[in-house]
Parts: structure tokens; C-alpha cells; sequence
């Protein structure tokens, strides 16, 4: 006889983000933000850059989140953490945790001179790259962190970006900062043990978040949680972590690998893809695969 | 404890006995020895400072600015293009009122390259609602870093402390270097009201509508106002303490003067020698150094102006289309005033072009011999 499965709340019940914000319907930035707090507690500072979540924590004089938020420029989330770190310890408060949270465009393209000077620095910082893969907070332009194949307001589906993303994690394990690690809103149980973890390493540590977007990806609200892990178990965004640039832990792994052609389909951005071009997405999600199987042996 | 040192040092120095808790730079000629001093002293615990060392100088300034608001004293060094870089910042150091004190060293601007002195670096942040003083020597440079911090957090306004490249930076002089026990009594830790910090929660600078922006940027302007009584009140104390004045501007042999240049930077204190030549030949000549450019010492420069007869303004700078920088400001102060003067305006010394006692004298023939101030500019020195 099958026993009642019960049912146990493994993330701490406390909100440190409030109802209220201003994020889209089913904004995957929203819910990344909510279990990060969760992880990280009361006591942490926020810089935050451009992005879609410097609007989504309110206006001025209101503010959605408990901890303190400092809105820096957009090329600087991880520059003004550092300062801020360094501010801190010398003001006599060495146990805050200082955490750069910018979107994709404020880490892989306008903030990633900021942010590879951090991290060459090892600077004692949590930097989070919620990644929607666009511009999502200025209309849905392209990024470097826009996938193959994807249509923006600046690719058009006549001209719909036709380079592949940029590999942000390989940038960073490329300065051996002691920490990396990818999460998706869709495992937040991952993102939370993987976020406990690093707020007890010291360094730069780098965390790469799955945050599905409706407004830009053209999905349904109520898709989000799916799309992400659909994104996870197809290998579209794996889910690992990697210390010291060098060791690589693929946390899942995928025994029963998805095609990508379902994640893709019910997005509207992918909507004009010919079945050729979806294959070509999937060669580059199975290499990529097979690259990250051979570094986490 | 006096001590020969070049103008960078005098910085360093400065920045020393502040106290500066945290400092992130960025090397860039003619600035590099201000920063070499700061990271040896932060190495060997003669300052107790955290050194972040950047890799641009926007980063130094966001750096400084999050330092700035978890409550930290922050300094940082910089020069033309580096300045430049941080435009951005500059304007967020200010709006988000974070009182980071930095020296500039005044290097031209490229193409082409340029090591050497002129303004236009620092002039082009004119309007990013930071404080500018314009030293003439090392000892004022070193004071004046200790007086802009005290400033500077009265205000929650930032502050710039401006010397030439080469004629002051690389330039040695004797500075009387204060005892440490009397800067900290004249300059206490910085204690902001309010910070970041998780045991008081808040948003900085957050999306900010047409309902509030505004009286942000009034309050802006209502603090800078405040600010020339407060430097010469700060300038009058230091001089109580360490025996030198700290002022808004340095006036030489004006109070009988007929014919009184205007001029800032080391260029001022060219002009003295100057005034003593043509006084010498019968000329009743002055010297009207502008030491703080913002806030504009617009009643100081009125007083001292509207009772010569002539005033020929030096500018080390342009306002391309325009004219000298100074020269506008300087006819500004004085527009509307009835018996004002004249006002000639110059450029001279671009690029780091030597202003000798020569450039002034040619200055001074050239103004004597004119009733009116018919001409924008008039360059010296300059091959046409």
C-alpha cells in the first residue's frame, strides 16, 4: 500500500519581499528575488542597476523589499557592491552580505567590465544575474544574452539574432572565482541550498538565474515555472555549480534528456523558427551538454 | 612638521590625515603618485583605508559612491580622461548626495594626446553639482583636501579638489604637514544620518517621478548655496588652527587696485608677480585668484570687481563657440551692477603652455590701451 506523502515547507516561510512590487504577471525576476531573500535573510544590501527590477521594487518613496537597496548605474552593480563591502567592514559591519542583482544586459554586456574587475579582484560580493535574455525593462531588445533564433524589437523576425548567447558562466569560471553557480525559478529548493552555500564562501561568487519573462518571450504568464524547467530538463539551461573555476557539478543529471522543440514552441519570440533552425538550436544545446558532461566528471 | 613634496603627495597627504576609509583609483598621468602614496600608506598601516584598485574610473567612482553610502570616507584621484569616464558618476555622486572628496589633475583633453595642464577637463563638469577648488600651491592642496571633507559632509555634497598637471603635481614645494591630533579635531569621523544598512532599510535613488524630482534637485541647489559661507567659516577655523586661511578667493593688492586680473590655478599666483612689475612702472595693479569655482563666489568676485576701473580675465580653459569659462561667470557676477568695470577676457596656456609673467604683461598692455571690452576672447601666446 502507497503511504500519504506529506507535504513539508523546506523554504523558511518569512517574506523579505512584499506584495505590492511592480513586476509583469508571472515575471520569473520576481519569484528569483523572493528565494533569494529567503536564503540570504534580513541581513543583506542590495545594489541594484538598470534593469526591470529597478522598477519592480517601487517607485520612490516605496519600496516592496525588507533589506536596504542601493540603485546604482547600469554599468556598475558590481563596482558599487564592492564599495559598498568595502564600506561596510570599515564602518565596522563585516558580516553584511553585499549583492550585486542585475538583469542580463547590466552583466553581459554594459556591466561585464564591472563585473570581470570584481571578479579578478575575488571582491567579497554575491553578484546575480537574473537573465531574461533581452532588454526586457527598456521593450525587449536584443542582448548578448539573447538566444539563437529569438525575435526582439531590434531582431526583428526577418533579422532575428542569429548568434548564439553569450556563455557568461564560462566567462566567469574563467576567473577561478571561487563560486558559480546557474538556478531556475523552476527548482527553488536548488537555488536556495546553492544561495546558503555561497553566502558562507568568501570572494566573488556568481550566481546565473533562469527568470522567464511573458512580456518579452511572448509565453503565457502561467508558463513561466513550466518554461523554466523545461529549460532545465532539456538542457537548455543546466543546472551546476563550479568552484574555483574548476570543479564543475552538473546538480542534475538528466538521465531522460528532453528535446528542445516543445520549450521552444510555445514561445512566441521563437514563433517563426523552421524545424532546421529549432535543430540547429538543438546541436548547440547538445554540445553544450556534452561539453559540461566531460568537465564534471 | 614641514616636508618637501611634490603636489600629488600633497593629496595623498591630505587624504591621510582625513582619514579616508576607503579609497579606489585608478592610475592615469599626470595623477599616478597620489595613488602610489595612498596604496603604500594603506599597505604599511600608516592609513587605515581600504585601497580598491579598479579597472576603470567609472568604477572607481561607483565604488566610492557604495562606499560613500554605507558610511565610509571616501578619496579618489583623477585626471582629464579619467574625469571624463566618470561624467556619469560624478552626477550621481551629487544627486544621490554621497560627499566622496576627489583631487582632479588638470591635464588637457585628447585628441590629440595631451599630458599637460589646462581646465577643460574639470570645467566640463561644470553642471554635475560638484564643489571645485582651484589650489595655486602644495600647502593649499593639502589643506584644502582637509577643508572639503569637512565641507563636503556638512553638505552631503561632493567635492573636487582641481591642480595643474606638472606646475603643481610634479612640482616640489615645503608643506607644513599638520599634526594628526589637530586635523582630527578639526575634521571628526563622518557620521551620516541616514546610510545602507539592513538595521535601517531603505531604497536609494529609486525610479523617481516628476512629483518628487524636483525638490531633490531644489534641495541640491539650496545646500550649494550654503556652501560659501561655510567654506569661509571652515576657511577662518583652519586658520585658527593651523594658521593659514582657507577663502572662497585670494585677492592681491586689490584693495587699491585700478586694474586687477583675474585668474585661478597656478596661473594666480604667476599674476602676483606680475601686479609687482606693473606696480613697479606706475600701474595700480591686482591679482583676483578664484579659488572655488562652485559654488560660484559670485558676491566675493562683485565686491573686489566693482571698484577697479579694469578687469582682465586669464582663462586656462574655452568654452568652444563661447568664450573663456571664467570670463563668463566673472561678467555674470558682475551684470546688472551699476559702475561695474570692464571686463577682457583672455586664453592663454592650452595644453600646457607655459602663462608667464610675460603672458600677463601682454595681457595687461592690451586691456590698459582699450576703453571697451569689444572682443570675446583674445588668445596669447597662440601661433595664428
Amino acid at each position: 500500500m502507497k503511504k500519504d506523502k506529506k507535504m513539508t515547507l523546506t523554504l523558511p516561510a518569512e517574506e523579505l519581499m512584499a506584495c505590492g512590487h511592480l513586476a509583469c504577471q508571472g515575471c520569473g525576476a520576481a519569484l528569483a528575488m523572493r528565494y533569494m531573500l529567503k536564503a540570504l535573510g534580513q541581513k543583506t544590501v542590495l545594489c541594484i542597476p538598470a534593469c526591470c527590477w529597478a522598477v519592480i521594487d517601487g517607485p520612490y518613496p516605496y519600496s516592496s523589499l525588507d533589506v536596504p537597496i542601493y540603485h546604482c548605474a547600469f554599468e556598475t552593480a558590481a563596482s558599487t557592491a564592492t564599495g559598498v563591502k568595502a564600506g561596510l567592514e570599515m564602518t565596522g559591519d563585516a558580516e553584511t552580505t553585499v549583492v550585486a542583482w542585475a538583469g542580463d544586459g547590466g552583466t553581459f554586456d554594459i556591466g561585464l567590465q564591472a563585473l570581470s574587475g570584481a571578479a579578478e579582484r575575488n571582491d567579497d560580493i554575491i553578484y546575480v544575474c537574473y537573465d531574461n535574455e533581452a532588454y526586457m525593462n527598456t521593450g525587449i531588445q536584443r542582448s548578448s544574452a539573447t538566444p539563437y533564433g529569438a525575435w526582439t524589437t531590434t531582431t526583428p523576425v526577418k533579422h532575428f539574432k542569429t548568434q548564439p548567447k553569450k556563455d557568461i558562466v564560462a566567462i566567469l569560471a574563467a576567473h577561478r572565482v571561487p563560486y558559480i553557480a546557474t538556478a531556475s525559478v523552476s527548482h527553488p529548493e536548488d537555488f536556495f541550498k546553492k544561495m546558503k552555500k555561497a553566502k558562507d564562501i568568501k570572494g566573488t561568487r556568481f550566481f546565473h538565474v533562469y527568470a522567464p519573462c511573458p512580456t518579452g518571450w511572448k509565453s503565457r504568464p502561467e508558463d513561466t515555472v513550466k518554461l523554466a524547467r523545461m529549460a532545465v530538463q532539456n538542457a537548455y539551461f543546466p543546472l551546476l555549480e563550479i568552484e574555483d573555476g574548476e570543479k564543475y557539478t552538473l546538480n542534475l543529471k538528466l538521465k531522460d534528456k528532453k528535446p528542445v522543440n516543445d520549450y521552444v514552441r510555445i514561445q512566441g519570440r521563437f514563433r517563426h523558427l523552421t524545424d532546421e533552425q529549432i535543430g540547429s538550436i538543438q546541436a548547440e544545446v547538445d554540445a553544450r551538454w556534452e561539453r559540461l558532461l566531460k568537465l564534471s566528471v | 612638521m614641514k616636508k618637501v613634496m611634490m603636489g600629488n603627495h600633497a593629496l595623498s597627504y591630505g587624504a591621510m590625515l582625513s582619514r579616508s576609509q576607503v579609497i579606489a583609483a585608478y592610475p592615469i598621468t599626470p595623477q599616478t603618485q597620489v595613488v602610489e602614496l595612498l596604496s603604500e600608506m594603506c599597505a604599511d598601516g600608516t592609513l587605515d583605508a581600504r585601497f580598491i584598485k579598479v579597472e576603470s574610473e567609472h568604477s572607481a567612482m561607483a565604488a566610492c559612491i557604495g562606499a560613500s553610502v554605507a558610511g565610509a570616507r571616501t578619496f579618489t584621484a583623477t585626471s582629464a580622461q579619467g574625469l571624463a569616464l566618470m561624467h556619469e558618476m560624478l552626477h550621481w555622486a551629487s544627486g544621490g548626495r554621497h560627499p566622496v572628496v576627489m583631487g582632479n589633475i588638470n591635464r588637457s583633453m585628447a585628441p590629440g594626446w595631451s599630458i599637460w595642464t589646462d581646465q577643460n577637463d574639470s570645467l566640463s563638469e561644470r553642471d554635475t553639482g560638484w564643489m571645485q577648488y582651484y589650489c595655486a600651491s602644495n600647502q593649499e592642496v593639502l589643506d584644502t583636501v582637509i577643508q572639503a571633507f569637512k565641507v563636503s559632509e556638512a553638505l552631503m555634497i561632493p567635492g573636487m579638489v582641481v591642480l595643474d598637471a606638472f606646475a603643481l603635481s610634479h612640482t616640489y614645494e615645503v608643506v607644513d604637514v599638520p599634526d594628526q591630533a589637530a586635523v582630527d579635531k578639526y575634521l571628526p569621523p563622518f557620521k551620516p544620518e541616514i546610510r545602507l544598512t539592513p538595521n535601517d532599510p531603505r531604497a536609494f535613488g529609486g525610479l523617481t517621478g516628476a512629483e518628487h524630482y524636483m525638490e531633490l534637485r531644489y534641495k541640491l541647489q539650496k545646500d550649494m548655496e550654503k556652501a560659501p559661507a561655510l567654506i569661509e567659516e571652515t576657511g577662518r577655523e583652519f586658520e585658527k588652527m593651523f594658521g593659514r586661511n582657507l577663502g572662497l578667493v585670494d585677492a592681491y593688492k586689490c584693495d587699491d587696485a585700478e586694474f586687477v586680473f583675474v585668474t585661478s590655478g597656478t596661473a594666480g599666483f604667476t599674476a602676483r608677480v606680475a601686479v609687482d612689475e606693473l606696480r613697479r612702472s606706475g600701474v595700480k595693479a591686482g591679482n583676483l585668484r578664484i579659488k572655488v569655482f562652485r559654488p560660484f563666489p559670485f558676491a566675493k568676485v562683485r565686491e573686489i570687481l566693482k571698484k577697479v576701473k579694469k578687469a582682465a580675465v586669464v582663462d586656462r580653459n574655452c568654452s568652444y563657440g563661447a568664450h573663456g569659462i571664467f570670463f563668463q561667470e566673472v561678467k555674470s557676477a558682475l551684470y546688472g551692477e551699476p559702475g561695474t568695470p570692464p571686463v577682457f577676457g583672455y586664453i592663454a596656456g592650452l595644453g600646457g603652455r607655459d602663462i608667464t609673467t610675460d603672458s600677463f604683461k601682454e595681457v595687461a598692455a592690451h586691456a590698459l590701451a582699450k576703453d571697451r571690452a569689444d572682443e570675446e576672447i583674445v588668445w596669447i601666446g597662440v601661433k595664428k
